[in-house]
């Protein structure tokens, strides 16, 4: 067999199967986003926040996520919840069945913490960057705190931290890789499978490299993009 | 949950060891590596940039755990021609694999922080240097890379403690590194408890080397302080350090 039938389609090659793998990557990134951005917003709130006791919880959240590996995190989610879990049901109802956390749902959780908690710190400092006076000229409208947030601070907070989040994204879609660990058949598992098959490991494991740095790059290509749209209204010096 | 930690706490501190030994080997083989890639990725021509360019891309774009996987179970398929050529013993070693790639990787990170640095030194500082009849080697060796290290500092501590968090996928080709002697417990015991230990143990390295970078950082800027601690000057640090902050390995 040559190479090209190696990552062919159909019964022979295993294209269509790292395609599959390729599918469950994306979607658990794409999932993962909006999640991981309202846990961000959400830690941004609580650090400029004049409280001290949301502030405290918003610093001791993102030290402890950025501090900890991706891979401890997502064996703490996948075995630490679903220990918690099992724990509770059974406390519910002794006879429950065992439930077991799938690995997806999992991934998703941990990779939403993480993108939360690196998000939270760049979102903060995009709000920390406005100009006290835009929330003072919108109480002088009678805007309330919401319509001020959503109609002033937002837009801005939101092209400020574009870069950011956007270097945050492109480390979230390399980051799935890891999910392979906890036996979700993503892209990088899928080519363990096809490895231990085929014995051919640098061919499939560098055509999974290939894939990811193609993605990368589009995704680059992307918020580029997107930066120069979003500051089409602001003036370069 | 502390029995635990008398029965396998001496494990998860011979993890701890590996985990520091690997991060402190691998940045180190990086830095050295980084230093001349950076100067000719500022420098050289477009015959010498390409190629840096594309390293640096490619290392940064794909998963550090991809990188891992087609460096030591890839080299599998051309065991022959690697026995032949003597190089086996090293593609078989998890441990120097494990090296091998994180060195790499630190090394497109660090080349591209280095490189930031090169192009921030004030042209001026370098035509004075010219201009008192400075050398080339003497203008890089006593102005334009002690500067560039100086802006470069706090993004390489970023980069450091980014690889000590990522040497964690290192347990998955059965080095037993903190990650890798805490998943072995966990499967003896099944006691969730020793997640939280190794989350201490990792939360204690990354802060203690934090401050103990901070401690540097303030060494290298001593003649600044006067400046940084009056006014508001200190921003442009803390701006940098959250910007690199964003690359994860």
């Amino acid at each position: 067999m040559q190479w090209f039938d190696y990552l062919g389609f159909g019964q022979q090659g295993w294209g269509d199967e790292l395609l599959g793998g390729l599918g469950i990557t994306l979607s658990l990134a794409l999932l993962t986003l909006p999640l991981g951005l309202a846990i961000g917003l959400a830690v941004a709130a609580a650090s400029v926040s004049q409280k001290a006791l949301p502030r405290s919880g918003a610093v001791f959240f993102t030290t402890t996520i950025r501090g900890l590996p991706e891979l401890l995190t997502l064996f703490i989610i996948y075995h630490g919840a679903g220990l918690l879990i099992n724990k509770t049901l059974k406390w519910l109802d002794p006879q429950a069945a065992f439930f077991e956390l799938s690995p997806f749902v999992a991934g998703v959780v941990a990779l939403a913490l993480v993108f939360g908690g690196y998000s939270g710190e760049v979102l903060r400092g995009a709000w920390q960057a406005l100009d006290r006076g835009q929330r003072e000229a919108g109480l002088a409208f009678g805007m309330s705190r919401w319509q001020i947030f959503q109609r002033v601070e937002l837009p801005q907070i939101l092209r400020l931290a574009l870069p950011g989040l956007g270097n945050l994204w492109i480390n979230l879609l390399k980051d799935t890789a890891l999910v392979s660990v906890i036996a979700l058949n993503d892209l990088m598992r899928m080519a363990n499978v096809a490895v231990g098959a085929t014995k051919k490991p640098f061919l499939f494991f560098l055509t999974v490299c290939l894939i990811y740095w193609m993605i990368c790059i589009f995704f680059e290509w992307c918020i580029a993009r997107m930066e120069k749209r979003a500051n089409r209204g602001v003036q370069s010096l | 949950m502390f029995e635990l930690l008398i029965d396998y706490g001496p494990r998860l501190l011979d993890g701890a060891l590996m985990t520091l030994k690997l991060t402190f080997l691998s940045v180190s083989i990086a830095a050295l590596l980084s230093l001349p890639l950076a100067i000719l990725r500022h420098s050289g021509g477009l015959a010498v940039q390409l190629p840096i360019r594309l390293y640096v891309s490619f290392f940064r774009g794909t998963p550090l755990l991809a990188q891992l996987f087609l460096l030591y179970y890839g080299s599998g398929q051309f065991r022959p021609e690697l026995q032949q050529l003597e190089l086996w013993w090293f593609f078989r070693d998890p441990f120097y694999c494990a090296l091998l790639t994180f060195a790499l990787n630190s090394a497109a990170y660090q080349l591209e922080i280095l490189r930031g640095g090169l192009q921030a030194v004030p042209r001026g500082e370098i035509e004075a240097g010219i201009a008192i009849g400075m050398t080339p080697r003497l203008l890089y060796q006593k102005i334009i890379l002690p500067h560039s290290y100086r802006i470069a500092f706090p993004a390489l501590g970023n980069e450091i403690i980014l690889m000590l968090k990522g040497g964690a996928i290192a347990s998955v080709i059965t080095i037993l590194d903190l990650m890798g002697n805490t998943r072995r417990v966990f499967s003896q015991t099944f006691d969730i408890s020793v997640y939280f230990w190794a989350a201490l143990i990792y939360l204690l390295i990354t802060t203690g080397f934090v401050l103990l970078w901070r401690l540097g950082e303030k060494r290298l800027t001593r003649h600044m302080q006067h400046q940084l601690n009056g006014s508001q000057s200190t921003t442009p640090i803390t701006a940098t350090r959250m910007e690199e902050s964003a690359h994860v390995s």
